[in-house]
């Protein structure tokens, strides 16, 4: 009977190793970071590709999630008569939650996989090993550049998400169902704190955007210098990335909204 | 199998070494010792070849040479200063006095031609952008790549690659040029003129050059002394060209000459006909 | 893309995300509404603050005028003493007095604050004397109970099936 206690025992070593891997990993992209702040252009660089091309799905997905979170938010209300605080619904829905973790998903799918990719390519390549021999720190010039750019970027991206998602809420419910305009945004206002919801929703992104780019950035570092390799780990990156974020969410919602 | 070299004498200590290796033991993990003992010298101003087999531990030499691993006994000394590993500011003052030309190139993909061969300038020295344009283009024009100085990685061939990446290497005038299998995978054109460039290079800057690689030929061509590495890690025999040519020792001749069956076997171990086949052998 | 090119893309993308923070902030949250800067301090004391949570509005005549910024208990008293920070230029009676409402029929509750008739006014750090706790439902419902069972009590009562009177 001692197998399967060895394979647990195994796994429980091989986790923790890995754990302790991604904790020394993450220190030292803290101690290459002053180094690469003295090049704000890499930083700015990343957040471009990072944020910038990742504009086109995260609105696109923002104003979808509106329209149809407006549509059953709807049906759900105007049973118990209180279809008029349909904004307040969705706000609350998408600063909350569905800003930061949808977010957080797409981010993982699109800038993450790219990251893992990226770095990856640059490992198979030899690139990293020859920035070393020319007495260049690759950790400070090209893995922290875009570990902070993917921190600039995903909150930024959480607001535009939550913001166009009201936005698209409003055209479905106002100009299509009929909710009246005042109401909509005057029953919102009055039960959304800017604190509460808007700021914890906030500190939500920044989380999850220290989650996604690291997970991203590791994985990437991490990759066998292989095309299947590659291909692992990008896969890795984002089942990561996701099971991390939802658990985190967990976590930061409990904390937060908790009534005490 | 001979275990220690039986060739003539190392170069006489009239021309100093560069590099020094030591008594050096390495492995990346206790199973498999890489490198067994092995104690090499390379002349400063010459051209020195590794040869071997793959997997004898040859780009492994090159990277204890770059302080990326400590070894694991013995010691790899640079102009006589030990190189030690986990001292960070000694390991890149001592990078910036040597240059890496990759097996294929390691070129940044996300650059321009112009940018790789710049980005050591750029990163380690002051010069203004006026200065940096001519010493790039310079770089370019050793190697005969002037004319592209604007195409991107991806738009050029795999032999124009390994010359940006020589420029690229060559671009702060480094002492010690390490070059990994430059030969590997090009037409007789390429490989030609990349042996003339590495000869021209290393008698115009009065560099150290270092030659990782197989082809025995091209390296007899343009090297002054060669090493010659076994599978288990060890020195076979070291001289000049000629030296190595004229040995009787069967393992060196089966190596130089290429030949298919020798102390190197053609079979991997195997049971016997008989029992695989079922056959009276 | 060159870098000039990039740096500005870049400035764009982080203006839009503040044109969207400001966007959740001031139209879509509460925070245009009132501002904590010009206001001043008045204490009430309540025997049970229900529901009451720290940041709920204080209301007058339905207008919001201010915030709850803190409830403590006073340890003498055993009574919540609440805090609220009122608008700067709204006052109130001396013999002005502080209830705990429900917003609505199952809403958040809320302090209201319904003006007296002294000449003098509450000025910083005052307490609001006359207050009103908030309504507990297990009372409610217990002085419902009671109050059926005297009308059963007090009403005639019903003939009984011989036995004598307890």
């Amino acid at each position: 009977m001692t197998n399967p206690f060895a394979w647990i025992g195994s796994r429980t070593l091989e986790g923790l190793r890995a754990l302790g891997h991604n904790a020394w990993f993450f220190v030292e992209l803290l101690r290459a970071t002053p180094a690469a702040l003295r090049r704000p252009y890499l930083v700015t660089a990343q957040i471009h590709s990072i944020g910038n091309l990742s504009l086109v799905i995260i609105l696109s997905s923002g104003l979808a999630v509106g329209f149809v979170l407006a549509l059953q938010s709807y049906y759900a209300l105007v049973t118990y008569g209180a279809s008029e605080s349909l904004g307040l619904l969705v706000n609350l829905s998408l600063v909350r939650e569905l800003g930061p973790v949808v977010t957080a998903l797409l981010f993982a799918g699109r800038a993450g996989t790219s990251l893992t990719a990226e770095i990856g390519l640059m490992k198979a390549g030899e690139q990293l090993a020859a920035m070393e021999m020319m007495a260049i720190d690759p950790k400070s010039r090209v893995l922290v550049p875009r570990f902070l750019g993917g921190i600039v970027a995903m909150p930024v991206l959480a607001v535009l998400f939550s913001s166009v998602g009201i936005l698209g809420a409003y055209v479905v419910a106002v100009q299509l169902i009929g909710v009246d305009d005042g109401n909509f945004w005057s029953i919102m206002q009055s039960g959304v704190d800017v604190w509460r919801d808007v700021g914890n929703g906030i500190i939500k992104s920044m989380v999850f955007g220290v989650i996604c780019t690291f997970v991203a950035v590791y994985q990437g570092y991490e990759t066998q210098a292989t095309p299947e390799g590659v291909a692992h780990a990008t896969t890795r990156t984002v089942v990561i990335s996701s099971l991390s974020v939802l658990a985190m969410d967990f976590v930061l919602t409990a904390m937060m909204f908790s009534t005490h | 199998m001979p275990s220690e070299p039986t060739g003539p004498r190392a170069q006489t200590s009239s021309s100093e070494a560069l590099i020094e290796i030591d008594h050096v033991t390495f492995g990346y993990d206790a199973s498999r010792t890489i490198l067994n003992d092995v104690s090499l010298r390379f002349a400063r101003g010459k051209v020195t070849a590794i040869l071997g087999g793959s997997g004898c531990g040859k780009t492994t030499l090159l990277r204890l040479i770059g302080g990326v691993h400590p070894a694991n006994q013995g010691e790899v000394r640079f102009q006589g200063e030990r190189v030690d590993t986990r001292d960070t500011a000694q390991l890149y003052r001592l990078r910036r006095r040597l240059g890496m030309l990759f097996q294929f190139g390691a070129l940044f993909t996300d650059l321009s031609v112009f940018e790789n061969v710049a980005f050591p300038l750029r990163e380690h020295s002051d010069l203004e952008e006026e200065m940096i344009r001519d010493v790039v283009l310079m770089k370019l024009n050793a190697v005969g790549l002037r004319g592209a100085a604007a195409l991107r990685i991806s738009e050029i061939s795999g032999g124009m690659a390994r010359r940006v990446a020589l420029a690229r290497a060559i671009a702060l005038d480094p002492e010690l040029i390490m070059y990994d299998e430059p030969f590997a995978g090009l037409d007789p054109i390429s490989m030609a003129v990349t042996a003339n460039l590495i000869r021209t290079l290393n008698d115009a800057t009065g560099a150290t050059s270092l030659i990782v690689s197989h082809d025995v030929q091209e390296c007899f061509s343009i090297c002054d002394y060669a090493y010659l590495l076994s599978s288990q890690g060890r020195v076979v025999i070291h001289g000049t060209p000629a030296q190595l040519n004229a040995s009787e020792d069967p393992a060196v001749r089966q190596f130089i000459r290429g030949e298919a069956d020798g102390p190197v076997r053609f079979h991997y171990p195997a049971k016997s006909m008989a029992d695989d086949f079922g056959v009276q052998a | 893309m060159n870098k000039r090119g990039v740096e500005i893309l870049v400035g764009m993308f982080v203006v839009l995300g503040l044109a969207g923070l400001l966007f959740l902030a001031l139209k879509a949250a509460n925070l245009g509404s009132f501002s904590a800067s010009d206001s001043y301090v008045l204490l009430a004391k309540f025997d049970n603050i229900g529901g009451l949570k720290v940041r709920a509005p204080v209301r007058s005549a339905g207008v919001t005028v201010g915030r709850v910024t803190s409830i403590t208990l006073d340890p003498k008293t055993y009574q919540g003493v609440v805090k609220l920070d009122v608008q700067q230029g709204v006052v109130f009676p001396t013999d002005s007095s502080a209830r705990i409402l429900t917003s609505g029929l199952l809403g958040d509750q809320y302090v209201g604050l319904e003006p007296g008739a002294e000449e003098k006014n509450l000025g910083a750090g005052d307490t609001i004397k006359q207050t009103q706790s908030a309504v507990v439902l297990e009372s409610l419902i217990s002085q419902f109970l009671f109050n059926k069972a005297a009308d059963a009590g007090s009403s005639t009562p019903t003939p009984a099936a011989g036995g004598a009177k307890k």
